[in-house]
């Protein structure tokens, strides 16, 4: 008899507890159901608001996209079009026989662009995070000046900066390597003061009971807090990876061969007159690769997000 | 925030030496490429530092000239305040609503929104097609469509006319606000546990006024707090919009920015301790709107 009455009181528990959760649920959509409680007005207001501020935002892109596959004749047409009549890819066409006649091949700047945005991406992030988790989640000595150094850091102008990074640059010997870019990259602290501001918001008690199960602050941090962050990183990953495709590093690196392929597109664009078109197709190129990765990258934040709640 | 672990106890240095390890590759590097940087120029803003002759101590003399002898850093100044809180705070509210807005969108319809929002920030270059539509030739857009509308006799020199410069790099700064600080609020609004608003529906919340007050806000004050440093910098240290539309130096100097005169000392004249008191005064300025926008943002939702 008991132990049929174990099971008994549990679905009446259970019973209880789903009649509750639904008439919760009533209520909460009578009143203040997050999507049927917008009036039709409001959703009108609404769908208007961000049509038009979508149109305001997409309307220079829709107009850069047009002018890489315009002929010049459209290029130079008065009145200008947004929207291409004629497409051809003699654009591209052109840009790639620029490419062919110069002294380094395009693979190259390829290459040296690859290797810069995964190495100088990788890093930044992990050595964000390693140094985020601390600062977020414990209280040591010094915690307090290291923070605000950092956030402080952020706000110096980079401007002037550049003169005295160039001597550091120069005495520890790294002008023409791939360093010179990657390692100040690396000590970026925007991305780390992001991912301290993620990390805080991980509840303390998730920790501690990793913590009691022997797990180390490092083995912690990569199996309880990252999971836990992964919008943050992927928003890093994304401001990164903008940033190291869009490096030029033509105060640290003058080896030809070693020049990334922003600098050898803005090289070629802006050498030479009448190149228009040239210059759209570049355009394009440019705006297109991080697009790509940041459309990549974002569909994967939604995902996990909507299946996984991260707080308490 | 006030939510931190004291198991190694907050005042020894070898209980906690595993977290100074797991931060001293990023400390490394940070001091020896950002602080030592920022350290160095600050000396140089004292110094009469021209690149190419040794440094002497000159103390104040690069301040006083500044303020008192400079009439081109007033105009500078003038003309990044009016910039600054202009897109500043509208930048930041939009990059907010805008995130809010999209939010509550079914996940596909919000990640093309997010996209759309996002484009202009995603290459550093994407703005300059706006010297094609403001461009001063008749055959620039948005002249080329006055004209032929019957609206304008001629073409207007949108990038040269000091009546529409500031205007203008003002709208363009704009449609480039929605930029990191509005991704972190949508990574941030993400984040936010959906039970909180049901039990804030228990607790009286009922609307979605007092819903994003009392829940939303809140929750994201981290995101906040970041989106706000974001706005600042880029508000406070606007240059490269500046010098791309309407060239370097502008005409009358009329969208001249604190950050145009820094690299006009720093980079062309060569100036370095001049430029460096320069970006001494914009740093402290930085630092003050901060301190004044993070005391607001603490007060939210209280």
């Amino acid at each position: 008899m008991s132990v049929k009455s174990i099971p008994k009181t549990h679905m009446l528990h259970h019973a209880s507890q789903t009649r509750y959760r639904k008439r919760r649920n009533l209520f909460a959509r009578l009143l203040t159901d997050r999507r049927s409680t917008r009036s039709l007005g409001g959703n009108i207001v609404l769908v208007l608001t961000l049509g038009l501020m979508a149109s305001i935002f997409l309307f220079p892109v829709i107009f850069m996209v047009n002018n890489a596959f315009k002929p010049l004749i459209e290029l130079l047409k008065f009145p200008p079009d947004i929207f291409v009549k004629n497409p051809t890819f003699e654009n591209f066409q052109d840009l790639g026989e620029l490419f062919a006649n110069s002294l380094v091949p395009f693979s190259r700047y390829l290459f040296n662009t690859i290797f810069i945005v995964v190495a100088g991406t990788a890093g930044q992030i992990i050595l964000a995070s390693m140094a985020a988790y601390p600062l977020a989640k414990y209280d040591f000595p010094g915690r307090n000046l290291i923070f605000n150094l950092i956030v402080m850091s952020l706000m110096f102008s980079a401007a002037v900066t550049a003169v005295p990074t160039y001597i550091i640059v120069s005495k520890l010997k790294l002008t023409d390597t791939y360093l010179s870019i990657i390692l100040p990259a690396f000590a970026s602290t925007l991305g780390l003061y992001l991912m301290i501001n993620f990390m805080e918001q991980v509840p303390s008690s998730l920790i501690e009971s990793a913590a009691i199960d022997g797990a180390n602050e490092i083995n912690t941090l990569f199996s309880i807090v990252m999971p836990a962050v992964k919008p943050a990183w992927i928003t890093l990953f994304i401001l990164s990876f903008q940033n190291m495709w869009g490096v030029t590093g033509s105060t640290f690196i003058y080896d030809e061969s070693l020049k990334t392929l922003s600098y050898a597109l803005g090289q070629i664009a802006t050498s030479g007159i009448a190149r228009q078109g040239v210059m759209a197709a570049v355009s394009l190129i440019m705006f297109i690769i991080p697009t790509i990765i940041f459309i990549f990258m974002q569909s994967n934040v939604i995902e996990t997000m909507t299946t996984s709640g991260m707080k308490e | 925030m006030d939510d931190k672990i004291h198991v190694n106890g907050r005042h020894s240095f070898r209980k906690n030496r595993n977290l100074y390890l797991m931060m001293l590759p990023f400390l490394v590097l940070f001091f020896t490429f950002t602080v030592l940087p920022v350290l160095t120029s600050i000396v140089f803003s004292f110094t009469d530092f021209n690149v190419l002759q040794f440094p002497h101590f000159i103390g104040f003399e690069n301040y006083k000239r500044l303020f008192l002898d400079d009439t081109i850093f007033v105009t500078a100044v003038k003309n990044t305040f009016i910039i600054a809180v202009i897109t500043g705070p509208i930048g930041y509210l939009l990059a907010f609503l805008m995130a809010w807005l999209i939010n509550e969108l079914p996940p596909k319809i919000r990640a093309v929104l997010t996209i759309i929002f996002y484009a202009p920030s995603i290459s550093g270059n994407v703005y300059l097609i706006f010297t094609l539509i403001f461009s001063s030739d008749p055959h620039g857009y948005l002249n080329a469509k006055l004209l032929d509308w019957g609206i304008i006799d001629s073409a207007i020199l949108w990038l040269q006319d000091t009546r529409y410069m500031l205007a203008i790099v003002i709208l363009v700064s704009l449609w480039m606000s929605l930029g990191f600080g509005f991704l972190s609020f949508i990574a941030g609004l993400q984040t936010i546990d959906r039970t909180q608003y049901e039990a804030g529906e228990v607790d009286g919340i009922s609307n979605r006024w007092q819903e994003l007050w009392y829940i939303t806000l809140p929750n994201m004050k981290p995101q906040l707090m970041f989106g706000a440093i974001m706005s600042i910098t880029a508000a406070l240290g606007a240059g490269d919009i500046t010098a791309a539309l309407t060239g370097f130096p502008s005409t009358n100097y009329a969208t001249h920015t604190i950050v145009n005169h820094l690299t006009d000392y720093g980079s062309i004249r060569m100036e370095m301790g001049y430029a460096s008191s320069i970006a001494v005064v914009l740093f402290a300025i930085m630092l003050l709107s901060n301190r004044l926008v993070q005391k607001f943002i603490r007060r939210v939702g209280t």
